[in-house]
């Protein structure tokens, strides 16, 4: 051991180039010094940025993306760990720091796995083989007489050696360029249910989220910002919030006018979180209110229900549809109202920044790291090496946090003050200063011919987009916020898709499915809604809407197959034994929906007695192609159907004057347990890519209801939430 | 100076008596486990045991709470660990944030009652939310639990 630890670990890390997937993984020097301290007295072999495996045993595995509550920390690592053939209970795994070298790290659109499946296949797979060569080598036999196997390199003749005894010859390999993957049948990991690796941290109490993040002198700071959307400071007076104990320092944070810049405010420094919001609460601010000073949500939803009660810019069309309408049997047309929705993870936006010099350190629950390092990069104007992202578990995200303003604002309060800053935003200001889900308006018309076949279907909406907080004044939808409605898996001859007219006044941002919330429920409820005008068992109708076997998209890369959407629908009506006798007042409804290339179909059990709506039971299958950890796949869609009942019974985010109307989650009401429902999932098997788990899940869930309450009361709403209705 | 009395633990602060029990935890005591995430008493995340009832800590002045006994989900009690070990066993947090809230108040259920129904564990858990919609496995894991007790 004594020769061992004589040796300078750095001098054996390799310059390692690894191509996969056009990732390319360079790597100079290890990417575990803040490990060093535990592994100073061992040897470590790195055969890339994500595998380090220790002369003791120990393995580190590297995680690139955000650990959310989708897992990925474990079903990452565990794809590493599977071709590597180690032993599970030896890995511990290390957060990336935000940095491109490990490729693209946004932890959203459900991409974790299908993007890099393969990639976390080849970094452990490259592993294994160099330790097989180093057992070759040391035993002098040749590899084909050696093979991996828990932690062990086995040699034909039955002797064998640890993965941390060969670390010191595999260290000094080459590292192959092509290696052999495993067949999918001798997988001992993937397609199983693996425990979180963080549960012990969770329910100890030990997790370290971003708010939980401390350093010695650390500041906690709140910021006021306009009510309005990019409104500005125009005096303020910090006298009171200076008497107030505990408040060290009132700064002005400016308006950084980029996607993800500060929006700008007035922040209030002080020892603890509690005397920060105290001094901000006693500001006297004057406010310019800017240009978005008289969104009113209410006349907005007005506005743009006009826009697609006439003729938009057309995205699509296919056949003709006026023929098809004028020739129609029967017209149906319907109209659809979702309003803005806010993210509202647990965990509110938070961040810790320690600007020191031309450097900066950052602690931070983010979702995109990298880009929270460009923001930070952007004000201080230092080379990108001097900052440093590191990644804190997320109390939820749901795609709020893949926007850094949270972050970049600590970082100029830190440098303000010249000491770590904690920003801490409170429920108020999240629920206030969001990203917010888009706000839509959406019209529908189809025809029916004689023998009740939909023979037109126009497809019609309104909603801000996404694309007017990358580019201001756009007011159209985006092609990526049109393809959930234009790729129609129903097998209709004439079809049309128009978008119409909407204007950003909040900063729109993607939510947790995105545009497929508003797509899949109208698409879903009104689909229903035409099986109900021929008279038609709406399970039966939609699958004779789907078609024949075929493939909707035959342009794009993924292909989206209508067969594996019949059967996901068909498997939950088993699950649901669809068409069941229940009891008065009882009903159930379905909804299909294609999203982030899954397959996902739920069948709701609804109860309305009184006026008052339960959910009593959810069946989800879920297509999502080859499956990694069942655990995590079963857990999102359990939490999709919660998150989407929540959006459903109360999901309402409103604008007067400018100002958001809610703040907390007394008037931005959440499911909870008494609500909860029974929820079954069945996943489909599959040998197919793996495609995204952690939103397709959502889209079904709000428009199953609404028919369930159809079927159960006659009564059909087309708009959201169901709050409004009274019925919750 | 304000003394607490956390996990068996005494801690002797300064603060003024108005700051709510949450943030002495966290932010001067240091104990990060007690969540914040409403401030107004509506999520649960800051739920604590004081004199062994479940109390939004977000809503309590740290006054009121000198010279009672705390404890927090980093703390001891039967029933804690045991929930711990069934939370654990059926994988029920997502993002995990709300759990420490949801703990404590399971935990404030099984010591008044040792045998809830489904009805009053939904009654003992009604203030706590879980936006990554984790309720079936924590209702799941409470069961779990109250039939462990009942096996010893
Ligand atoms: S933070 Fe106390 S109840 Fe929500
Ligand atoms: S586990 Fe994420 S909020 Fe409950």
């Amino acid at each position: 051991m004594k020769k061992i630890q004589n040796i300078s670990r750095r001098s054996f890390v390799k310059s390692i180039g690894l191509a996969s997937g056009g990732l390319i993984l360079a790597c100079n020097t290890s990417v575990f010094s803040d490990k060093e301290k535990e592994i100073k007295n061992l040897i470590n072999f790195n055969p890339n940025l994500f595998v380090q495996l220790n002369s003791d045993g120990s393995l580190i595995l590297v995680a690139s993306r955000s650990e959310m509550g989708n897992g990925v920390r474990t079903s990452l690592s565990s794809v590493i760990a599977d071709e590597m053939e180690a032993d599970w209970s030896k890995v511990s795994i290390q957060q990336a720091t935000g940095d491109k070298k490990y490729g693209d790290q946004n932890t959203d659109g459900s991409r974790s796995i299908r993007y890099l499946f393969d990639t976390m296949r080849q970094m452990g797979a490259t592993a294994k083989a160099m330790l097989i060569t180093a057992a070759a080598q040391t035993w002098n036999v040749s590899e084909e007489e050696c093979k991996a196997e828990n932690h062990f390199i086995v040699h034909s003749s039955g002797k064998k050696l640890g993965f941390g005894e060969l670390v010191e010859v595999a260290k000094t390999l080459e590292v192959p360029t092509d290696v052999q993957l495993k067949d999918s049948k001798n997988y001992k990991y993937i397609g199983k249910s693996l425990k979180s690796i963080d549960v012990d941290d969770y329910v100890s109490g030990n997790a370290i989220f971003g708010l939980d993040k401390r350093l010695p002198n650390m500041k906690f700071a709140a910021v006021a910002r306009c009510p309005v959307t990019f409104g500005t400071v125009k005096t303020f007076d910090k006298t009171e919030t200076l008497k107030i104990k505990g408040v060290l320092d009132v700064i002005e944070i400016p308006r950084i006018e980029r996607p993800f810049g500060a929006l700008g405010g007035i922040a209030v420094v002080a020892t603890n979180t509690w005397a920060a919001f105290k001094g901000r609460d006693a500001l006297k601010i004057e406010w310019d209110f800017g240009n978005n000073k008289d969104y009113d949500s209410e006349n907005y939803m007005n506005q743009i229900t006009k826009n697609v009660h006439k003729q938009g810019k057309v995205a699509k069309t296919v056949g003709n549809i006026n023929n098809a309408f004028k020739k129609g049997a029967k017209i149906i047309e319907s109209t659809f109202q979702l309003p803005h929705l806010s993210h509202a993870p647990m965990e509110v936006p938070n961040a810790v920044a320690w600007v020191q010099g031309e450097t900066c350190e950052v602690w931070a629950p983010t979702q995109n790291p990298q880009s929270a390092r460009d923001e930070i990069v952007a004000y201080l104007g230092v080379p990108e090496e001097n900052v440093t992202i590191n990644v804190t578990l997320l109390g939820g995200g749901f795609g709020r946090k893949s926007k850094s303003d949270f972050v970049v604002e600590a970082a100029i309060i830190s440098k303000a003050i010249n000491a770590p800053a904690q920003v801490v935003w409170s429920r108020e200001d999240d629920i206030k200063h969001g990203y917010y889900h888009t706000v839509s308006a959406q019209y529908m018309k189809a025809s029916i011919d004689k023998n009740g076949k939909v023979t037109g279907w126009l497809h019609r909406f309104a909603l801000p987009s996404i694309t007017s907080t990358f580019s201001p004044g756009v007011d159209y939808a985006a092609g990526f916020e049109i393809s959930s409605a234009s790729n129609i898996p129903f097998n209709i001859d004439n079809v049309k898709i128009e978008v119409g007219k909407a204007p950003a006044h909040v900063r729109i941002g993607w939510l947790r499915s995105v545009i497929n919330i508003p797509h899949g429920f109208s698409i879903n409820v009104f689909a229903d809604e035409l099986a109900v005008a021929v008279n038609k068992d709406p399970l039966e109708f939609r699958l004779d809407l789907i078609g024949e076997d075929r493939i909707v998209n035959p342009d794009e890369n993924i292909p989206f197959k209508t067969q594996r959407l019949k059967n996901v629908l068909q498997l939950a009506a088993k699950n649901a034994n669809w068409g069941k006798d229940l009891p008065e007042g009882h009903a159930q409804g379905l909804a299909v929906h294609y999203s982030f290339n899954s397959y996902v179909a739920s069948v709701v059990e609804v109860s309305v007695i009184d006026g008052k709506l339960k959910v009593l039971q959810v069946h989800t299958v879920i297509d999502c192609g080859l499956v990694v950890n069942k655990n995590t796949v079963i857990a999102q869609m359990e939490g999709s159907a919660i998150f989407g009942m929540s959006l459903a019974f109360y999901g309402k985010i409103t604008a007067k004057d400018g100002a958001i109307e809610q703040g907390n989650y007394h008037d931005y009401k959440m499911i909870r347990m008494h609500e909860a429902p029974k929820i079954n999932v069945e996943i489909v098997e599959s040998t197919e890519n793996p495609t995204g788990v952690g939103e397709p899940g959502v889209p079904v869930i709000a428009p199953a209801i609404v028919n369930a309450i159809y079927k159960a009361t006659g009564k059909r709403y087309y708009n959201l939430p169901l709050s409004n209705y009274g019925l919750v | 100076m304000i003394t607490l009395q956390i996990n068996g633990k005494s801690y002797a602060i300064d603060v003024e008596p108005d700051m709510p029990l949450l943030w002495a935890i966290r932010d001067v005591v240091g104990l990060t486990g007690t969540k914040y995430s409403c401030g107004i008493g509506v999520c649960g995340s800051c739920k604590v045991l004081l004199d062994n009832s479940p109390v939004q800590s977000c809503m309590i002045p740290v006054s009121a709470a000198e010279g009672k006994s705390i404890i927090t989900v980093e703390g001891t009690s039967k029933n804690l660990q045991l929930l711990q070990d069934s939370w654990m066993e059926l994988n029920v947090p997502q993002c995990g944030f709300c759990q420490p809230g949801q703990l404590i108040a399971a935990t404030a259920l099984l010591d008044k009652n040792p045998n809830p129904t489904d009805e009053e564990i939904d009654e003992a858990m009604i203030g706590n939310i879980c936006r990554c919609g984790t309720y079936q496995r924590i209702k799941n894991a409470i069961n779990r639990t109250v039939n462990l007790n009942k096996q010893s």
